[in-house]
């Protein structure tokens, strides 16, 4: 069988994610990457070290890539055939796979955590805030399209040689046509959230942006990443890029440690693979202590700063 | 500027869901709230309305009887309704979703459409892409930003690192993201006008869209809940505990 997988370009390299994808796409069958970026022989390189032998490249441009990429990957689906298109959790990803849904008029499933192709394509992924597992069978022939929750998978370098790269024009998009004026990268400080062994996170209950400084003295003085929920990156204390659970980062460290977060379902499947979870939060009915190993309940703005005066004497 | 936004009416968030054994699909009850995501489409709507001088219309596909979400969003301020509901729209997935609402806005006309980035219950995230294909325009998803242009649109557009800014023409579809505007409230007068204003109700066979399931749920099943482990109770100490537990942890 035939697997395609969507890769995404961040910062001159394949994602992070489209490689977790091709992992898994590689034990399902034969894969063609669809790789959507600028392109470039590293790039290639990279695909090829983790075992990919075919690439289609279609670059952009300024073009904002959905419906281009939608149309092309469409039309070689048709041409070269495939059972399955894997998706990462991405927004490109996301928008790509909607519109190539309903391009060929077929059903994406989404928020895939497993994906068997032993008997037709079946999905395994989570509802209801992680409490249920659905399994999801795709009924009207192929490809089947699936979305994948972040760390799904995990990439695995099997050092092959450089794959074959076909480049694919970037087709018309005529009136879903439109224009990528600029592009930002917004600073984030310490080490990177998704492979930081501690995570020390921050909720709407520290008050204020100022206050929210306690939780980045904190994870400094332990070497970990700094994340928040949804609630304060609205408020923005800190950029998206700090969001962790349903529509943010999914984060898997050694210790986590929430600081004034209430543990809403959206915010906890983005947390709960944690090995070790301490919660500081003054409600004794915070749904965030149903699932700590360690939970304080007491005002955060007492807890932490003793936490960082001990620590801080612990390493003079 | 004629702006099309969709809401979705859901079960209240507050209370636990509960899925049809059959079906597999969440019960809703008769009286569902208008999704917290879709407020901040709404207002969106209003002030692209207020500052075009343009009118917003909601769309929702709402297979129940209730009205009460949709009441809530025309007293923010939106100018009519239409809403699409039929028995055989239970259980839609999102294709089908996207399929009637595209056709309900293809039909009324729209200069621009509004959509969440995720519903709260459902949180596939793709009706809004879906619809972008349908409806042949470019699709303006984690809008975390939005202007109106002499002849356009341009937003910022939420990515992992940071943000794009996007230009666009008309017609468009934008996604907007949660943070993108603080939702305004009904005001008294709102409410007691949202009780008079146009809502108009079609089934899915007065769009003419032909519907096609195309995946079954097989199976469902419960996942057992994380262990809670030690609480207590700050007596000016519990830092310790803290400190005791990353030391365990072996990462002090
Ligand atoms: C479709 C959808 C997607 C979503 N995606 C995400 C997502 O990806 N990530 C995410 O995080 N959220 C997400 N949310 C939002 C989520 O539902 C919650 O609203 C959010 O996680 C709440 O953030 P919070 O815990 O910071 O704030 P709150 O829920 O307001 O909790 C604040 C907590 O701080 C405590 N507190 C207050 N003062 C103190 C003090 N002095 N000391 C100690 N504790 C104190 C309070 O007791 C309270 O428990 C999503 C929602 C929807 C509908
Ligand atoms: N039944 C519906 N009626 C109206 N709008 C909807 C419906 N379902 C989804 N939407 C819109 O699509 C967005 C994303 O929903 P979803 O793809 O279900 O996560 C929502 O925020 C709504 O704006």
């Amino acid at each position: 069988m035939t697997v395609w997988i969507f890769a995404e370009e961040f910062d001159g390299s394949p994602s992070g994610g489209s490689l977790e994808l091709l992992a898994k796409a590689r034990s399902l069958g034969d894969v063609s990457v669809f790789y959507v970026g600028s392109g470039s022989d590293d790039a290639f390189g990279t695909f090829g070290e983790h075992g990919a032998t075919r690439v289609y490249h279609l670059d952009p441009g300024d073009s904002l890539p959905s419906a281009g990429a939608a149309a092309a990957l469409a039309d070689l689906l048709g041409s070269e055939g495939g059972e399955a298109i894997l998706f990462g959790p991405g927004n490109t990803d996301r928008d790509v796979a909607g519109r190539l849904g309903a391009r060929l008029v077929k059903p994406v499933v989404a928020g895939a955590l497993d994906i068997d192709t032993s008997d037709g394509v079946l999905v395994t992924s989570e509802i209801l805030g992680g409490t249920k597992s659905v399994k999801t069978v795709v009924t009207n022939g192929s490809p089947a399209i699936v979305i994948t929750r972040p760390k799904a998978f995990t990439a695995e370098g099997v050092g092959g040689g450089t794959p074959e790269v076909i480049t694919v024009a970037m087709p018309d998009t005529g009136r879903s046509a439109a224009t990528i004026t600029e592009r930002h990268v917004e600073a984030s400080e310490g080490p990177d959230l998704e492979s930081a062994s501690i995570v020390v996170s921050g909720g709407r209950g520290l008050g204020s942006a100022e206050k929210f400084e306690m939780v980045k003295e904190l994870a400094g003085l332990l070497g970990g990443a700094v994340g928040g929920t949804r609630a304060v990156v609205d408020a923005g204390w800190v950029p998206y890029s700090y969001q962790i659970g349903q529509t943010g980062r999914t984060v898997k460290p050694s210790v986590y440690i929430a600081c004034a977060i209430s543990g809403a379902m959206q915010h906890v499947v983005g947390m709960k693979g944690s090995s070790t979870i301490i919660a500081i939060n003054k409600d004794p009915d915070a749904p965030i202590f149903a699932m700590a190993d360690l939970g304080i309940v007491g005002d955060v703005h007492k807890v932490v700063p003793q936490l960082i005066e001990a620590l801080k004497e612990r390493s003079t | 500027m004629n702006i099309a936004v969709c809401v979705k009416q859901i079960p209240d968030p507050a209370t636990p869901y509960e899925l049809d054994d059959e079906n597999h699909w969440v019960i809703r009850p008769n009286d569902q709230v208008l999704d917290d995501t879709d407020r901040v489409g709404v207002e969106v709507g209003l002030q692209l309305a207020e500052a075009t001088d343009g009118t917003v219309t909601l769309f929702s596909m709402s297979p129940s009887g209730s009205l009460q979400g949709i009441r809530q969003a025309l007293a923010m301020g939106a100018d009519k309704a239409v809403i699409i509901d039929d028995d055989t729209l239970k259980g839609s997935d999102a294709l089908a979703t996207a399929q009637i609402l595209s056709a309900a806005i293809e039909r009324a006309g729209f200069d621009l459409v509004i959509a969440g980035t995720e519903s709260t219950d459902g949180y596939s995230g793709i009706v809004p892409q879906m619809m972008s294909e349908i409806l042949d325009v470019p699709c303006l998803s984690f809008a975390r930003k939005v202007d109106a242009t002499d002849d356009g649109v341009t937003i910022e557009r939420q990515t992992t690192s940071g943000y794009e800014a996007v230009s666009s023409p008309l017609p468009a579809l934008l996604a907007v993201t949660a943070g993108a505007v603080e939702p305004r409230y009904p005001t008294f007068k709102g409410i007691m006008q949202a009780k008079s204003k146009p809502v108009d109700m079609l089934t899915a066979s007065d769009l003419g869209v032909e519907l096609h399931a195309g995946q079954k749920v097989v199976s469902v099943t419960d996942i057992s809940a994380r262990a809670a482990g030690e609480i207590v109770e700050d007596d000016g100490e519990a830092y310790l505990k803290i400190v005791e537990l990353l030391e365990q942890a072996k990462v002090i």
